[in-house]
């Protein structure tokens, strides 16, 4: 069996070694300077983003293992990816995640209960991504790859519309779309990505290449860099370590300013780690050796930064308000979890059509009544 | 045995049969499947007969197409009923349509197994019951075993089939336990067959839906009324011999499904039994179906999926007539 791609080559951009050193490799050359003009704030808020949400990560497990969720899919160990990724877009930007990306959710403004409410069975999506509160962050999907062309075909509409390219990076859109290192072998993201760039829609694809596909290592969908994949579509595509919060942040910035511009479609594979299970129905010590957890552990993402900001002087009380903040945060949704009601089983019948349907209506109907004569039966006995 | 172990004893005897057969899907080897039915297939026969495919349904299924053109045997597992679809064009427009475009010169034996069906309380995509499609599309051979003992032939017969059937395992039963007798099969892969004798009312349905109507069936006894329950298995095509029988004798026929009742499996039954035993019957052929919604978030699927009630309120309509 051959084992996943673990060390970045050096064409990878990375800034932050795992220790938490700052040390770019060459080509993260680019890049400097974005860096550089970040406030101790901004570094500070991505370690903030990422510790919040592990800890939101790890009361969500913790639910699902209580019977309060039907499934978990953990982002442990993934946060520097989706922070870096989803702190550089601009507020009008669309998002179209996968079914991993709490945290880009709850940086764009979607309230983490709605993610538990679909993972408790409650619904299948239902927040709308157009109400500004959400922050164009679209609903989760669980068939791999459908969302690219759904993100393409958007940008596609972008593009025409002129509501990208006009030069005003405060008002051109652009998307940014997600998708695992197992999804790129779906046939769907290869028809995004000729879409893409025939259209030159302004879009970034953001792959997340986690090393794994549930048990299936990423060998078996790629013998060459998936980055390189975009290339042979025509869009510039880079390899970041996904572990590295700057890293990822610099070059997801730079490609949807690129994109928004009008210069095209960008792709970037962003290297990381599943930390954990694929979700809470896996097993993963039954395909991988707790020696690779182990080496992927020494590059945990959210020390990597805590080092640097220590390096840089960051203070002890900030990092104890951090985690009093990430101890509210999951005490929280705790509780809302524990509140969440029921649903009326008239939902079911809601929404299939947008206009009234007559098949539909009957036996919303017929439903009522059957169960209605329950309620008679339990009065009467 | 649990249904899931006579499915993986099945495939063993298959693999072990002919080194022709091919297992192939996602995650079926070191993890054996999310529902472990390959566990420790790939171990015992190697990784060029048990592969870890890319993740690409229709890839999977469309190199399936070909490595039977090779004179393989595939057997194509499908990790959820919901993730066919990326599929479904191979299925449908070219796996289905081989034997009839190279006039009979070409034959498809492949495979394709997928967990279908509810009551595991899942996510989106995970609980759906497309056996419809398949049946709507002619060339293809569709099954669904519902008890060990069917799993651990059936899955033999479809894969020594020199046509392609699509496999449907139904999930709620992977961990039910039943006899299986390995030393003789039971009935042909498309027999239909009577699970339980009865003479007022005939209930019929497959999969997962055998066990609630024989649970509704109990329930009717107490009250008085004896079903006879007819277990479909081959869903196409249908044996109508032992269902036409039943009703012929009982003169109410109830056909219960997981899937929205539109167009569906037991429509198709329904019209059939009526146009041939019009005379036998004293009341309209009822369908019991999931609603013609999506199937619903997880909370609702115990009102969404047909139950014992639902079954029961069926029958006494049907005894009113
Ligand atoms: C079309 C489709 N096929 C199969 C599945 C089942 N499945 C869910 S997640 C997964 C692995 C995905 O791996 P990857 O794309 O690398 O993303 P990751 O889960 O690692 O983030 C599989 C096979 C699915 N959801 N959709």
């Amino acid at each position: 069996m051959t084992l996943p791609v673990s060390s970045p080559d050096p064409g990878t951009v990375r800034v932050l070694t795992a220790d938490g050193s700052f040390a770019p490799t060459p080509a993260a050359e680019p890049y400097l300077a974005l860096i550089d003009a970040l406030s101790d704030a901004e570094l500070e808020g991505f370690y903030r983003d990422m510790a919040v949400i592990r800890a939101f990560d790890v009361q969500a497990t913790n639910l699902q293992r209580q019977g309060q969720l039907a499934l978990w899919p953990p982002s442990f160990g993934q946060e520097a990816a989706q922070v870096g990724s989803a702190r550089a877009a601009r507020p009008q930007d669309h998002f179209f995640p996968s079914y991993r990306e709490h945290v880009v959710a709850r940086i764009r403004g979607v309230d983490p209960i709605d993610i538990i409410r679909v993972m408790r069975g409650l619904t299948h999506g239902g927040w709308n991504p157009f109400d500004p509160k959400n922050g164009n962050v679209h609903v989760y999907t669980l068939v791999l790859g459908s969302q690219t062309l759904h993100a393409t075909g958007l940008a596609m509409g972008l593009a025409f519309d002129e509501r990208s390219g006009t030069g005003d990076p405060e008002r051109d859109e652009a998307v940014i779309v997600y998708y695992g290192d197992g999804a790129s072998s779906q046939g769907d993201i290869h028809e995004a990505m000729v879409f893409a760039a025939s259209y030159r829609t302004p879009q970034v694809f953001f792959l997340q290449n986690n090393q794994w596909a549930i048990s299936v290592p990423v060998a078996t969908q790629s013998r060459a860099p998936l980055y390189k994949r975009g290339e042979g579509y025509g869009m510039p595509s880079i390899a970041v370590d996904g572990n590295d919060v700057l890293a990822s942040w610099a070059v997801t910035r730079l490609a949807l300013e690129e994109a928004r511009a009008g210069e095209g479609p960008r792709a970037i594979e962003a290297l990381t780690y599943r930390m954990g299970a694929h979700t809470t129905s896996d097993d993963p010590t039954k395909y991988r050796t707790s020696e690779e957890e182990d080496s992927w552990r020494a590059r945990d993402p959210i020390d990597r930064m805590r080092n640097y900001l220590l390096s840089r002087g960051a203070s002890e009380a900030f990092f104890a308000d951090v985690e009093a903040e990430s101890a509210a945060v999951a005490e929280d949704i705790r509780i809302r979890t524990g509140e969440l009601g029921g649903l009326e089983t008239d939902a079911m019948f809601d929404h299939v059509y947008s206009d009234p349907h007559p098949l539909v209506e009957e036996q919303r109907q017929w439903f009522a009544g059957y169960e209605a004569s329950f309620d008679g039966e339990q009065e009467a006995s | 045995m649990p249904f899931s172990r006579a499915l993986n004893a099945g495939l063993r005897a298959a693999l072990a049969g002919s080194d022709r057969v091919l297992l192939m899907g996602e995650d079926i080897g070191p993890l054996g499947g999310v529902f472990r039915v390959t566990e420790g297939l790939q171990a015992e026969f190697g990784d060029r007969r048990v592969l870890d495919t890319p993740l690409a349904e229709s890839g999977i299924v469309g190199t399936a197409i070909g490595l039977a053109m090779a004179g393989f045997r595939p057997v194509c597992e499908i990790q959820f009923d919901g993730f066919v679809f990326p599929a479904f064009d191979q299925i449908t427009s070219q796996l289905a349509k081989q034997t009839y475009r190279h006039e009979g010169a070409l034959q498809l034996p492949v495979v394709i197994r997928i967990p279908y069906g509810g009551h595991i309380g899942a996510v989106e995509h995970h609980q759906e019951s497309p056996e419809a499609y398949f049946t709507h599309t002619p060339g293809l051979r569709v099954v669904s075993p519902s008890t060990p003992n069917d799993a651990y032939w059936m899955i033999q017969d479809a894969i020594a089939s020199p046509d392609p059937v699509i496999f449907l395992e139904p999930k709620a039963k992977y961990w039910q336990k039943g006899e299986v007798d390995t030393s003789a099969r039971a009935l042909p892969l498309h027999a239909s067959r009577v699970v339980r004798r009865g003479t007022d009312v005939t209930l019929v349905g497959h999969g997962a839906m055998v066990s609630v109507l024989l649970q509704a069936a109990a329930i009717a006894e107490s009250e008085g009324t004896s079903c006879e329950v007819v277990d479909v298995r081959s869903l196409s095509p249908v044996d109508y011999g032992p269902i036409l029988d039943s009703v012929r004798r009982t003169g109410r026929m109830v056909y219960a499904q997981e899937a929205p009742g539109f167009t569906s499996l037991g429509s198709e039954i329904a019209a059939t039994v009526m146009e041939r035993a019009f005379y036998a019957l004293e009341a309209p052929v009822l369908r019991v179906s999931g609603f013609d919604t999506p199937f619903p978030p997880a909370k609702l699927e115990g009102a969404y999926l047909p139950d014992a009630d639902r079954i029961l309120e069926a029958v006494d309509r049907s005894l009113t007539y």
